[in-house]
């Protein structure tokens, strides 16, 4: 059906929508919806350690927000962020008019939403998982966590597991197909490039998460015995499930960071990214090593030392292709005619402080080193710069950076500016002074601390830190306010930008482009005003691309159906998710549902002529 | 939409051909398990014939080896990596110390 | 209904073989489980009680020339022999039905003997690998079930062999798997 009338509005729209940009901002504002919940907790957590021996929270429920604090901020927040980005960047930065699988791409949104909700259905059931973010058996047996607590973690991990593997397939599927006409391999944007490669992590570290969560799940509801050490079974065995995992899932989270960056760098450097295949082929090798590096989350359980030392020497190896990366920002930066403009700033602050979170990785890489400090507010600290200074900051940097592009309207410098030095500021305040208290031996997951050991302050601090997190939203709910109410038009290419999403309106119309461009070089949009000296060869200005204003489309574009079958899949889904909590009937008809759901799904046109 | 992978998918002939070989080494395989005297290699003999089955099937009815190198590298890299963390798992637990 | 793609395959197809990589990693972890409690059950009855080895020779064999079946399905599809599709089709399914009535045979054979899926650290594994493996299997049935209603009511011909196609790639997967199943849990019992 050539849709060439205005775009549809109203819930109806949004309900059975397939278009790439719309899903990118549902999982926006979900997922930011859900950074703020985790903020939240993290903000109650750094309450009840202001001070020694507070009993503003009791243990019990101390748990509970430090497990969802964790898995929110995992699952719910920074995965469906990153993936927003995915939806709203990689089809406009490949030249495509939608991704490979429309629907499929709603109905992981849908999942992913229901598997939150799901989570969060615990706390009116006053029934929150209280074992970490990582669960570890046999605390969260049934013996020694009886309620439903646990059963909620994974079941919601296991319903938003699927989203996420279809998503790895759809966008996996979409960089190797979809890609216009010219674009080899090394000519795309950075940002598509790291989207390939977390793809291919979500499919080979999710089916390990997954299989560990149905062993829990039978282990907890029908007496098996995979992590029972009476019946000769191995309790660590899920600690090896869930870092084989885990270990890739920090790849997942921090490679998007790293594309937004290496993208973002050149465009206000006025130079094109230094050593680009180094970066490619850097991240690449950050894949591959992931998946042999997870036990290094596991030093103290004792597997030896032939074991520790083998994959601590990994570990150490994968700082060095992350270690390049960084050295290529610098050399980017060098010399460039620098614009500090808030995704500017961001993709600096990233460079910093990530810098200083993979420091003190490689520290914990040594497991003599790690004995110390592991179960430490170190540890703490460390994957807190990592994931904030890292993954939070290249988010935001991509938010400024293509919000111009997704709204048409422009934020506001300052009022970026100020949101970004509260979030630094609040970023080292809160997490710089647990390296102390961490190395002074304050263990984590602990609900207080006793008077007298040196710790008083450095918690101080800490929660001082969290308070200006919370304030540094002001700014930003503000800027937002301010752009809606009167943002000034932000034009097709508001940062002369060189990658493909910049050549088409802003926002861009539903079809993406009237025409689909032509690609003959790796910056197809490089400007004049790049010196000669720091061009790349075959980089010479000009456009091989069409600079046709993409007004009205020259000849009809086909684009595929809204359709209700994704929602109704994933509503099946979840019904059979709530009926595992104890209700057979309710799993049988969830089942029926995700059946109707599928046939209709598979026998419905996607293109609204009868498909052939 | 038909004509994509027609024409160089092998003949029924092929396919007939591959079935027999995959029976013979299954019927094989069960031979090997009943004869005492191959015990202390009836492991590697037995992973061999395994991976045998595999790949034929593989390569012939699933056609690799006419299908191009794209969708083999996607099934390797699957295959290469859960390889490597079964047997490193193994490993760890400690299946090849005896 | 869709353009050439970047590599020339198409996107099902290509969707298709990354949904197989990554259930490589599924049954990979299955199978890594299987054999790191191989020999730590502390319960009887042990593996070699129960296995039966010739009767699941027979299973095996029946699921090995099934995948003949899908792939002499393609290949009549391919040439738009409507018929010999139907036939091959029908024998795919029938031949996977037989697999799954084997399994169930076996499994409902265990349980009676004294291993419920609750016993111990073998019926753990043992049956959560293969019914899984199982599960798949059913999965598929039902797939080729819906491509050979589709094919009797005349709704499928040569234009749709890509659909047969990653059936099939799909059928044929679910036999690699047994292939590796039935070597690592019955003859290296």
């Amino acid at each position: 059906m050539a849709m060439t009338d205005a775009h549809p509005t109203g819930i109806r729209s949004w309900l059975t929508t397939v278009d790439h940009k719309r899903i990118a901002i549902m999982y926006f504002v979900v997922g930011f919806a859900f950074l703020l919940v985790a903020g939240f907790e993290g903000q109650l957590i750094r309450l009840q350690l202001a001070a020694p021996g507070r009993d503003f929270l009791d243990p019990d429920l101390y748990n509970q927000l430090f497990t969802m604090h964790g898995t929110t901020m995992v699952f719910f927040a920074g995965m469906p962020l990153v993936v927003a980005f995915f939806n709203f960047v990689v089809p406009l930065q490949i030249g495509a008019r939608d991704v490979a699988f429309p629907r499929l791409n709603a109905f992981s949104f849908w999942v992913f939403l229901f598997g939150g909700l799901f989570l969060y259905a615990s706390i009116p059931l006053r029934a929150m998982p209280d074992g970490g973010w990582f669960a570890y058996m046999p605390l969260t047996n049934p013996e020694y966590s009886p309620g439903p607590g646990i059963d909620f973690y994974v079941l919601s991990l296991l319903i938003s597991g699927v989203g996420s593997i279809a998503g790895g397939l759809n966008f996996l599927v979409t960089i190797l197909n979809m890609r216009a006409p010219g674009m080899t391999f090394m000519r795309m944007p950075l940002f598509t490039w790291m989207a390939l490669i977390v793809s291919a992590l979500i499919l080979l570290a999710f089916p390990p998460f997954t299989v560990g969560l149905i062993f829990m799940l039978f282990d907890r509801s029908f007496g098996t015995h995979f992590f029972d050490a009476a019946a000769g079974a191995d309790p660590v065995l899920w600690q090896h499930l869930f870092w084989v995992f885990g270990h890739p899932e920090v790849y997942i989270l921090i490679l998007p960071a790293f594309g937004i960056v290496s993208d973002v760098i050149p465009t206000y450097s006025r130079k094109i990214l230094f050593g680009y295949p180094v970066v490619v082929f850097s991240g690449v090798l950050i894949a591959f090593l992931g998946f042999g590096v997870w036990v290094h989350h596991m030093f103290s359980v004792g597997l030896g030392p032939v074991v520790n030392a083998v994959f601590g020497g990994a570990t150490m190896l994968i700082a060095i292709p992350t270690g390049i990366k960084i050295f290529n920002w610098i050399a980017t930066m060098w010399g460039g005619r620098l614009r500090f403009r808030t995704a500017m700033l961001y993709a600096v602050g990233l460079v910093a402080t990530f810098t200083i979170g993979g420091l003190s990785g490689v520290m914990h890489s040594s497991p003599p080193a790690d004995l110390q400090q592991t179960d430490t507010y170190f540890v703490v600290a460390h994957f807190h710069y990592v994931l904030i200074g890292g993954t939070v900051f290249g988010l935001f940097c991509g938010f400024y950076y293509w919000f111009p592009k997704a709204t048409g309207r422009m934020l506001h410098e300052g009022l970026g500016k100020a949101h970004f030095w509260l979030t630094f500021i609040a970023l080292n305040v809160t997490f710089f002074p647990m390296h102390f208290s961490g190395l002074l031996g304050m263990p984590r997951r602990t609900y207080t601390y006793a008077e007298g050991l040196g710790l008083d302050i450095f918690n101080l601090i800490s929660t001082i830190g969290a308070f200006v997190f919370t304030l540094s939203f002001v700014p930003l709910v503000w800027n937002l306010w301010r752009t809606w109410r009167r943002g000034e038009a932000a034009g097709h290419n508001p940062w002369d930008a060189s990658t493909l999403e910049w050549t088409t309106a802003s926002p861009p119309p539903h079809y993406n482009f009237a025409e689909i461009p032509t690609v003959d070089r790796r910056d197809p949009l490089l400007h004049p005003y790049i010196e000669p000296e720091s061009r790349g060869e075959g980089d010479e200005p000009g456009g091989a691309v069409p600079r046709r204003q993409p007004d009205e489309p020259p000849e009809p574009v086909v684009m595929p159906n809204p359709s209700y079958w994704p929602l109704v899949l994933a509503a099946g889904m979840l019904l059979m998710t709530i009926g595992a909590l104890g209700s057979l009937g309710l799993t049988l008809f969830g089942l029926f549902v995700t059946a109707v759901g599928l046939f209709a799904w598979a026998f419905e046109p996607p293109f609204g002529e009868e498909a052939h | 939409m038909s004509s994509h992978s027609a024409g160089s998918h092998p003949s029924t002939r092929l396919y007939v051909a591959v079935a027999v070989i995959l029976a013979a080494l299954t019927a094989l395989e069960v031979m090997v398990f009943y004869i005492e005297a191959l015990a202390p290699v009836l492991i590697p003999i037995l992973l061999v014939m395994m991976a045998a089955k595999f790949a034929l099937v593989a390569m012939f009815f699933m056609h690799l080896k006419s299908d191009g190198p794209v969708l083999t590298a996607i099934f390797a890299w699957g295959v290469f990596i859960a390889t490597a963390i079964v047997v490193g798992l193994m490993a760890i637990f400690g299946k090849f110390g005896a | 209904m869709e353009g050439p793609t970047s590599t020339g395959i198409p996107n099902r197809k290509l969707a298709m073989w990354t949904f197989i990589g990554s259930e490589c990693m599924l049954f990979g972890t299955l199978i890594a489980t299987y054999m790191i409690y191989r020999g730590r059950n502390l319960v009887p009855p042990y593996p070699h009680d129960l296995l039966n080895i010739p009767f699941i020779t027979v299973t095996t064999f029946v699921l090995l020339m099934s995948s003949l079946m899908m792939v002499l399905a393609l290949a009549a599809v391919q040439r738009n022999d409507l018929r010999a599709t139907k036939l091959w089709l029908g024998l795919t399914a029938l031949f996977g039905l037989i697999f799954l009535g084997g399994q169930y045979y076996e499994f409902s054979h265990f349980v009676h003997e004294g291993l419920p899926l609750s016993r111990n650290l073998f019926s753990s594994t043992f049956f959560v690998l293969t019914g899984t493996h199982g599960a798949h299997v059913a999965g598929g049935v039902i797939w080729l079930g819906t491509l050979l209603v589709r094919t009797v009511n005349g709704k499928l011909d040569a234009r749709h062999a890509e659909t047969v196609e990653i059936a099939g790639l799909y059928w044929h997967f679910v036999d690699v798997v047994w292939i590796i199943l039935f070597t690592l849990i019955y003859l290296l019992v």
